[in-house]
């Protein structure tokens, strides 16, 4: 697969790292080149300077065609913005976007954004450890509803699609 | 009207104040605590000093009740995120985002944002109009954004001169309708003959430009070199 990840922070460097060793195809954006150090002197994908959320740098950075395609930054915003110009403008079947605010995490994944939400992820992994009961606030969610144009959009219909057709075929992330 | 302004930069602010001078209410949302206090202190508690890219302070902030929300800070990602938060997340009828990167536009228009103010658009708009360039200058967008009205200056080296409308490719979608010349304007029949110096108007969709370019401007560097 080819894949594209923007962000190269702890969680951005290692899954580049684990997925170029697993043989796929690797591209690896951040905006500070001293991200990149994070990188073993083995990785052979490709880790290019830029901002992910630019659609002029991610065509330059080679992203059209990508199967996947996982934005990783430090800022929400950011990873919405990448995400949706992957999904509009790229076309780029299969999309993944860190959000922590866990009402944006859920908001998006309504709008057909698979999301991680480590607010979610955290606070329940604590509580499973310590046999508390879960939060229920949001961890992984699958991209429920569809994109405005996605590539499952109901052209001409709601924007958020029909909320009873949950579970798109593209949910990048089936936990 | 209770308009919410996300945003306390100097567009928010003096938008933020116009808005109260002219009777409506208003929220200014503005993350930095420093720059809220000052606006407060400046025009009174309306400011709500949080971050208006997080659900819960949209909410606290009274998003649900906004009849507009404009999104006017400087970061195009965080614009985009609050209108899509106020759209689809509280049931505001009217967004308007400000776009620093014109090539967002599309994706912000598409994505549901009602309405889109680009500075740098509009600038870049008001140079091309005083520099006399080989190009196609932007009039207007209309409705959803998709259709422009575009004016072509026709000079020596254009493939347009001395044809008609008929004999020329137009793209589809894509219709010249009225040409300005010495001042005057007058509506473009197939069978007028195009002549340099003439000002030609069109009206098509945004893709069709590199092909109108093609017809009525042609080569600048033929020209240069002509």
């Amino acid at each position: 697969m080819k894949i594209v990840i923007v962000g190269c922070g702890r969680v951005g460097a290692s899954t580049a790292e684990l997925w170029d060793a697993a043989g796929h195809e690797v591209i690896v954006l951040d905006i500070v080149t001293r991200a990149f150090e994070r990188l073993p002197s083995t990785f052979g994908g490709n880790a290019i300077r830029g901002d992910g959320t630019d659609e002029d740098v991610l065509r330059r950075a080679g992203a059209e065609g990508a199967d996947v395609l996982v934005a990783l930054t430090e800022g929400d915003n950011r990873n919405v913005m990448s995400a949706q110009l992957a999904v509009e403008q790229l076309r780029i079947p299969r999309v993944i976007a860190k959000i922590n605010d866990p009402v944006r995490a859920a908001a998006y994944s309504e709008l057909g954004i698979a999301t991680l939400c480590r607010t979610g992820l955290m606070v329940d992994a604590m509580n499973a450890h310590l046999g508390v009961a879960p939060s229920g606030l949001p961890s992984i969610l699958a991209a429920t509803g569809h994109h405005p144009s996605g590539p499952h959009a109901d052209h001409g219909g709601t924007p958020q699609g029909n909320p009873e057709e949950t579970a798109a075929p593209r949910a990048a992330v089936e936990a | 009207m209770f308009v919410l302004v996300v945003g306390g930069g100097k567009v928010g602010y003096y938008l933020a104040k116009e808005l109260i001078d002219s009777g409506h209410e208003v929220a200014l949302m503005e993350k930095d605590s420093t720059r809220a206090r000052q606006i407060t202190d400046e025009i009174g508690s309306i400011v709500i000093p949080h971050d208006g890219c997080e659900g819960k302070y949209l909410a606290e902030a009274g998003c649900n009740r906004a009849d507009v929300v404009a999104a006017v800070t400087g970061d195009d990602e965080d614009n985009l995120v609050i209108c899509q938060m106020a759209k689809h997340h509280f049931d505001v009828p009217r967004t308007i985002a400000r776009v620093n990167n014109p090539k967002n536009e599309s994706l912000f228009r598409h994505l549901g944002v009602d309405e889109l103010v680009s500075p740098t658009r509009m600038i870049l708009g008001s140079i091309e109009q005083d520099i006399p360039v080989h190009e196609l200058l932007h009039l207007a967008a209309l409705g959803e954004g998709e259709l422009e009205i575009i004016e072509a200056h026709l000079q020596a080296g254009s493939p347009a001169i001395g044809r008609t409308p008929e004999q020329l490719d137009m793209p589809d979608g894509c219709a010249l309708f009225a040409v300005v010349r010495g001042g005057i304007a007058t509506p473009l029949r197939p069978d007028s003959v195009l002549r340099e110096g003439d000002k030609v108007i069109a009206i098509g969709k945004q893709e069709c430009e590199a092909l109108l370019h093609g017809q009525l401007i042609g080569d600048p560097e033929a020209v240069a070199a002509g």
